[in-house]
């Protein structure tokens, strides 16, 4: 046995499902799994059944780019990211597993004025808010980002960046493994290759689950789909304004140098930072047209590769060695849904578009605390989908890294 | 989905075109209007199975299209 498997966390897995829970958590990725948890550890509530239709995190929990950070562009949103931030810094701790959590600073770089006083906004309103962000100019990034070059290939100069000090990453399928061995362990029923096929419904009340195997019963049914939201929210009657995106990442292989920070920009749609073995790991640009196909796309390899190695010239002389697609839930403000329907016993924890992993602490305690007392939080209120009956939007397109 | 077949200029690269959204269907009745604009603006259909969307040709003859598309894989089925 190594240290790594040593400190891989057990997971209990119950042999039959009961035939009827307190709470059924439809989809077993990081928010499925961390609202188990919470729900086990800071409510008591163990009554409790998570089902995936696949594997734990074999949807968009482990394929994603694995960056923690809080550097929003509207309050609301950086209060709550900035909570996920600080609970990931706390969850080898707290669960006992480890995740590999290495903080490491995101730089955000600029190429355009208009890019810069964006930048400088943000990161007023970040340090503001609690999330530390710093300017630094041109000649800082490059003694702190050596590989970088400041001419952009010619075509995407660097006019300076903000640089977000805590933003960190962790390994994404230990993250779902901590909250699935932690809550397992309390009692908490983690069964994967059972997808929900329909909702039970009594009158407007969903009461249950459909399933291959027959139907369980459930108090509340949460449902934490990635992907296939559209879908299970009309089994409840719900319409949603999501559209369906896949997100396009890959890995090189190995940059022998290492590459301590991450490095992002909202013109390029790109993102790079270095995993753990060493893999140079860039994303993520999500196709225009919604989709649910995880192929990867030439177009957007092509087009991402042409970009990053403008502001990455090292990069060239890598391989890419593996790439994927995940089926992103794009909300029509880009900031996440969490909450009640409108329909009783159903809720929904979606819009998880290309900020998901980051939030699976903070949305996972979210609403473990509004299942447990009725009343969403302080923190994850603003995120409720009657906002856009409201005219509450919480736009924020701008600080999803992408477009 | 690399490419569209334009009715005007033929098999181009998807680059030229921009995806202009779902195509809604014209309402019959405009007696509930407010549940109707706030259909219109904020939710989408978001089908997994073939829908019908438009595309301009923005760096082409820069008309509009339908194209029927089968989300499930992400291929065309019909241009129009």
């Amino acid at each position: 046995m190594s240290a790594y498997t040593d400190t891989l966390p057990a997971i209990r897995w119950p042999d039959a499902p009961k035939s009827a829970y307190d709470v059924v958590i439809v989809g077993g990725g990081g928010h499925g799994l961390s609202t188990a948890y919470y729900l086990a550890t800071r409510h008591g509530i163990t009554n409790v059944a998570v089902l995936e239709a696949d594997y734990i995190a074999s949807g968009n929990t482990g394929r994603n780019t694995t960056i923690i950070r809080a550097n929003y562009g509207i309050p609301e949103a950086i209060r709550f990211y900035q909570h996920s931030l600080e609970m990931y810094q706390a969850l080898e701790d707290e669960t006992g597993a480890e995740i590999l959590h290495q903080t490491k600073g995101i730089f955000w770089v600029a190429h355009t004025e208009m890019a810069m006083r964006t930048e400088r906004a943000r990161a007023l309103m970040n340090t503001a808010c609690g999330a530390k962000t710093f300017m630094v100019s041109p000649v800082e990034l490059k003694e702190l980002v050596p590989q970088v070059d400041l001419t952009g290939g010619g075509r995407y100069p660097v006019l300076g960046a903000s640089h977000h000090v805590e933003a960190a990453t962790a390994r994404h399928d230990r993250v779902a493994w901590a909250y699935a061995a932690g809550a397992s362990q309390r009692g908490v029923h983690v069964l994967q290759h059972t997808p929900v096929t329909g909702l039970l419904r009594d009158g407007d009340r969903v009461v249950g689950v459909e399933t291959p195997n027959g139907p369980i019963a459930a108090g509340v049914v949460l449902s934490a789909v990635g992907g296939r939201i559209t879908r299970m929210a009309a089994h409840a009657g719900v319409r949603l304004p999501v559209r369906t995106h896949p997100l396009h990442a890959f890995v090189t292989n190995d940059y022998a140098q290492g590459f301590g920070p991450i490095l992002a920009s909202t013109e390029l749609a790109c993102y790079v930072s270095q995993t753990e073995r060493g893999q140079m790991l860039i994303g993520a640009e999500f196709d225009s047209q919604p989709s649910y196909s995880r192929q990867s796309s030439f177009a957007a390899l092509r087009s991402y590769s042409y970009k990053i190695t403008r502001l990455l010239p090292f990069l060239r002389d890598l391989r890419i060695l593996r790439t994927w697609a995940g089926i992103c839930d794009i909300s029509a403000d880009y900031s996440p849904i969490m909450g009640a329907t409108g329909v009783d016993g159903f809720l929904v924890t979606t819009g998880w578009g290309t900020w998901g992993f980051k939030a699976i602490p903070a949305g996972g305690e979210g609403m473990a605390e509004l299942i447990a007392t009725g009343k969403p939080s302080a923190l994850i209120a603003p995120f409720g989908l009657d906002r856009f009956r409201r005219d509450h939007v919480l736009a924020d397109q701008g600080s999803a890294g992408t477009r | 989905m690399l490419w569209l077949d334009c009715p005007r200029c033929g098999r181009r690269p998807l680059d030229e075109f921009t995806f202009g959204g779902e195509r809604r269907p014209t309402p019959d009745s405009i007696t509930d209007p407010d549940e109707r604009d706030f259909d219109e603006v904020w939710i989408f259909e978001n089908p997994d199975g073939v829908t019908t969307e438009r595309w301009f040709h923005s760096a082409g003859c820069r008309r509009w299209l339908t194209v029927r598309r089968d989300t499930s894989a992400d291929v065309v089925v019909e241009v129009s």
